[in-house]
């Protein structure tokens, strides 16, 4: 127990110092947080409930443009803001900038949990594969469709609000939003970390298991499935916002609802981790982010072949991710005592 | 101005007609991937990816100074094999598999295939030209392309063919055997994974004739299979496995609704429009099944 | 305690992967220049992210071999440090990051397509490091105050504002009907508020206005209502696929209409891949090779034209054009501030005025080349072959406008 505090002593004195470490990749590991909230979250779904989704992407999005109009409407006209052809050009002032900031970002998280509470009942009924493609569905659509609306910019696109002029050059607006990104990672962390400890967490592991046999037991396990989409599209929506200030563009299909790139990505980190573990979406996003960055260095164009192969490599042979393969090679790490005569003895009964 | 189609009426048949044949073509991609969902229990998202490498084939036959409707022949026989050695490199590890493993793991084939078509094909825009002429009705109101029908024309025969094949063949008996119970299949002398591996190079030689009438149809590029992956899950979750009259209707329904929401809702929510559909039969699917449990209860 | 030695070497492993990430570090190494561009070798943008690269490619080797940048006396050879931002703005803008902060880039060239180029401006800006772009046209990039950023080329409005004037002119000075047909994306979009505003300006109608999805494959529907209302002009962007799917759709439905105006007809290779079902389209282009400019590295157009077909195998579209323009313009500018400041090249590429073989360019206080008219051609043919004929600005036309197109039974 002992060790294990200091275990995650250890890395959140890393978390905290990083920026000082390598001051030139602020971005990079900022970026790195958000994709462990990704595919954290993705595992409360995908992992622990055994609901595939593709759909979580929808709340991305959806908090990055609410956070981004909200900061832009609160003190401007969105549509001035956003039409292109505008000559008018709006400057937040630093009080201007970090209101908005801070009531779209938790408007930009309140908002995509209530659109999962209404839309959870008829999309988590689905079984399955249904499921996985009817989520799907919903991504791309709601991609398709914010590209159609004018107020936040369509196919054009909208930028969010620019760092305020006058509080400090563009070093400072890198570390502040690494530490919310390493803050909303943190919190994301500890809150499953403790929702997976309760009863919860062994309701999702129960309809990950077999859902009519919980069902059956008395449970209301729609109650329980709704609660924990909700919970992802809460801290997706959060990270969404943040993601949109970081870049600073906001693209329908292509930064938002960003389902050929953010979407599948925390589905193959949370599975190249281990899903259905805590560490494994973590691990996974992670590893995922050094690899692929890497290869964006060496391998100029050949990016994609390698991470086809990547993921068709990990979920053939590696369906269990990086947690699994430990688990097995490790048992009495995770706290399993194999007997081996028994073992054996299974592996010839079949 | 907004509702042209209600203005003049003849736009309507233009557009069921276009939608229809436009659904066709679907319809065939999409029954491909019935068959090789229905017997293999996999769902293959690098289907548009297979349907583009066989247009590629039709459109170098073209470059090459042969008509590209002769790839409707070509076309398949290569793709055949192609989807063969992809079933005896990659596919076979999958078969047994959680269906979602096959989703990723086919995704994985999909971005590789379309990076690896950039590379060799390279990444213009091409179109392959049948010089078919048009087909004019009503006065010269409505246009039909004769590539067009000429693809729904050769749909209509593969899908057609395969029908025949599948009943009276001793392979086709072998794949229906196996979709309904692979492991008595096995028991009963069906050897299948050569059956399986048949089945995943039908599949692929489908997507082969799709993609060259596609050539012909529309552009190639190595990023836009992605479309036809998803409407042929569309058409085969609406129509239900092993379901080909289903399929057929279930791809001309999807054709003449896109065709329509472009004048109704406008062409920018198109693609929006075909995922809400998805969406809702899928939602409307749930509460059907749900009320029937309800009755049983 | 074993614990923490793992957390330990797990940490040392991640760090030393990212230092293994990135090694290079410097704006000048040596006597090299390094430039940072990130352009689209994959993804829907790949053509013309090609076109982008072969240009940047093409004016650096002749930079270079004609003896390279002087600098406070000593001679510099340019360097480009490429990425791949696999035609994604959400990419774009984390490269345009990596390389500023990683790679300690202080000179970056731009993307392909105006979507990119929004993404990448807002963190250059930032970072107050100057960008040259060759390929971002939209003009809601030069409505945002950015001093950092310089445009070598026409802004997307001007595109076809052109056509429609010419319309008019061609129906007597009355004002035209306009169906328009525009992609959702940010060069489309802005295509059409010229669109928009030329129309407005001379008094004519919009009749259809249909915004195509970026997955485009099918405009049956926008055409199908174009052959009912018969607009006078016909308006289709979307870049080059959105070329060759309108192109082909309109010979297979024959539709007919006096003026059909296009973009992209040269980076899609339009008169060639679709032949006489092509001709009489009117596109816009940034340049022509027919355009009467020259500097003393490419020559003239022609010159540029030939010695491009001979190093990569095709004519170059104005896409690649204007991205070996760019280069132009830093090496022009280099000279001009004699040092390799950030803030001094900024300043000097503000004040630059100067004729390249791609034309003249000179910036306004938004970063836009004010100095540079657009082009018009007509695909026209010639037996079989077909090729674009520059009809406006009168100066450079070499063709005559044919006006109304033919109807296709008489063709």
């Amino acid at each position: 127990m002992n060790q294990k505090i200091i275990l995650y002593l250890c890395l959140l004195a890393f978390g905290i110092a990083a920026p000082f470490l390598f001051p030139a990749f602020k971005l990079q590991i900022s970026i790195m947080w958000i994709l462990v909230v990704l595919s954290l979250t993705w595992d409360v779904q995908g992992g622990q409930m055994g609901y595939n989704t593709f759909g979580n992407i929808m709340f991305f999005g959806l908090g990055m443009y609410i956070c981004s109009s909200f900061q832009i409407g609160l003190f401007f006209p969105l549509a001035e803001w956003t039409a292109s052809g505008g000559e008018k050009t709006f400057v937040h002032t630093p009080t201007q900038f970090f209101q908005g900031f801070f009531i779209g970002l938790i408007l930009a998280a309140i908002i995509p949990a209530i659109v999962a509470a209404i839309i959870g009942y008829g999309i988590l009924g689905l079984r399955g594969h249904y499921f996985a493609i009817c989520t799907l569905g919903l991504g791309i659509a709601a991609g398709e469709f914010a590209g159609g609306i004018e107020l936040v910019g369509a196919g054009q696109g909208m930028t969010s609000p620019p760092w305020p002029k006058g509080i400090g050059d563009t070093e400072l607006r890198s570390e502040f939003f690494y530490y919310i990104c390493f803050l909303l990672m943190v919190f994301t962390f500890l809150f499953l970390r403790w929702a997976y400890s309760t009863r919860f967490g062994l309701v999702l592991n129960a309809i990950r298991d077999n859902e009519d046999k919980a069902e059956a037991m008395g449970i209301n396990t729609m109650r329980y499935k709704i609660t924990g989409w909700v919970v992802s599209a809460f801290f997706v929506g959060m990270a969404g916002g943040l993601m949109g200030n970081m870049i600073g563009y906001i693209e329908p299909v292509e930064t938002a609802f960003a389902g050929r790139t953010f979407g599948v990505f925390m589905v193959l980190m949370a599975i190249l981790g281990g899903k259905g573990t805590l560490w494994g979406p973590v691990i996974g996003a992670i590893a995922f982010h050094i690899f692929k960055e890497g290869f964006w260095t060496f391998f100029l164009g050949w990016q994609y072949v390698a991470l086809g192969a990547l993921i068709v490599v990990v979920v053939i042979f590696f369906p269990e991710g990086i947690m699994g393969w430990l688990r097995e090679k490790y048992p009495e790490r995770f706290g399993e005592i194999i007997d081996e005569e028994d073992r054996k003895a299974q592996v010839e009964l079949k | 101005m907004d509702l042209l189609i209600f203005q003049i009426p003849i736009l309507m048949v233009q557009a069921s007609l276009d939608g229809i044949l436009l659904g066709t073509l679907f319809a065939l991609i999409a029954y491909g991937m019935a068959l090789q969902w229905g017997v293999m229990n996999i769902i293959n998202i690098a289907q548009g990816e297979l349907v583009i490498l066989g247009g590629y084939i039709a459109y170098f036959m073209y470059v090459a100074g042969i008509h590209p409707a002769f790839g409707v022949i070509v076309s398949p026989i290569i793709m055949y094999f192609i989807g063969w050695s992809l079933y005896k490199t990659i596919i076979f590890r999958v078969v047994d598999r959680d269906l979602f493993i096959s989703i990723l793991a086919t995704f994985g084939i999909s971005i590789l295939t379309q990076q690896l078509m950039n590379f060799i094909f390279g990444s213009d825009v091409v179109v392959a030209q049948s010089n078919f002429g048009t087909t004019f009705l009503f006065n010269y109101m409505v246009t039909l392309p004769n590539a067009k029908i000429f693809a729904a024309a050769i749909s209509i025969i593969f899908a057609v063919l395969l029908v025949l094949y599948m009943r009276r063949s001793k392979l086709g008996r072998a794949i229906r055997a196996t979709a309904q119970n692979a492991r008595a299949a096995k028991i009963l002398g069906v050897d299948t994974e050569s059956v399986y591996a048949a089945t995943f190079g039908i599949n692929a030689a489908l997507c082969g004739v799709a993609g060259s009438l596609i050539a012909i149809t529309f552009t190639l590029h190595p990023y836009v299979g992605l479309p036809y992956t998803v409407r042929s899950f569309m058409i085969v979750i609406v129509a239900g496995l092993g379901n080909l009259p289903g399929v057929a209707l279930s791809g001309m329904g999807l054709g003449v609704f896109e065709e329509f929401s472009d004048y109704i809702f406008g062409t920018e929510f198109r693609i929006a429009a075909v995922f809400l559909l998805l969406v809702l039969i899928l939602v409307y699917r749930r509460f059907k099944l749900s009320r029937k449990r309800e009755y049983l209860k | 305690m074993d614990l923490i030695k793992k957390t330990l070497s797990i940490l040392s492993v991640f760090i030393f992967s990212i230092a293994l990430a990135l090694p290079s570090n410097a704006k000048v190494e040596g006597d090299t220049i390094i430039l940072g561009a990130a352009v689209s070798l994959t993804g829907k943008y790949s053509t013309n992210g090609e076109h982008t690269k072969n240009g940047y490619n093409m004016a650096v080797d002749r930079i270079n071999d004609m003896g390279g940048v002087t600098v406070g006396g000593k001679s510099y050879k340019f360097d480009i440090i490429y990425y791949d931002d696999e035609s994604d703005s959400s990419r774009a803008a984390q490269l345009a990051e990596r390389l500023i902060k990683q790679d300690g880039v202080h000179y970056m060239l731009g993307p392909y397509s105006s979507g990119l180029t929004k993404a990448m401006a807002p963190v250059t800006e930032e970072n107050k490091i100057p960008m040259v772009e060759a390929n971002g046209a939209s003009r809601s990039l030069f409505t945002k105050g950015y001093k950092y950023l310089f445009a070598v080329l026409s802004a997307a409005n001007q595109y076809l504002e052109v056509a429609i004037d010419l319309a008019v002119e061609k129906n007597g000075g009355n004002p035209v009907n306009i169906a328009m047909a525009f992609e959702q994306d940010a060069f489309s979009q802005d295509v059409r508020i010229g669109v928009v505003e030329a129309a407005e300006r001379t008094g004519s109608t919009i009749t259809i206005d249909d915004k195509l999805p970026k997955e485009l494959n099918d405009m049956a529907a926008t055409l199908a209502k174009v052959k009912a209302t018969k607009p006078d002009v016909l308006v289709v962007s979307g870049h080059s696929k959105g070329a060759l799917t309108a192109i082909r759709q309109i010979s297979e439905m024959q539709v007919d209409v006096p003026m059909l105006a296009m973009t992209h007809c040269d980076a899609s290779k339009l008169a060639k891949q679709h032949g006489k079902n092509s001709e009489y389209a009117l596109c816009a282009a940034q340049w022509h090779k027919t355009l009467s400019y020259s500097d003393e590295f490419f020559g003239d157009g022609a010159q540029y034209d030939k010695e491009f077909t001979e190093i990569y195998g095709y004519a170059p579209p104005y896409q690649a054009a204007e991205s070996s323009a760019a280069l132009l313009v830093y090496k022009a500018a280099f000279e001009k501030a004699d040092s390799l400041d950030k803030d001094k090249i900024r300043d000097a590429l503000a004040q630059t005025d100067m004729q390249t073989f791609y034309g003249n360019i000179k910036f306004s206080d938004t970063g836009q080349n004010i100095a540079k008219p657009m082009v018009l051609f007509q695909v026209r043919c010639e037996g079989d072959v077909c090729a674009n004929r520059v009809v406006a600005p009168t100066k450079w036309a070499s063709h005559e406008l044919v006006h109304p197109i033919p109807s296709w039974s008489s063709r």
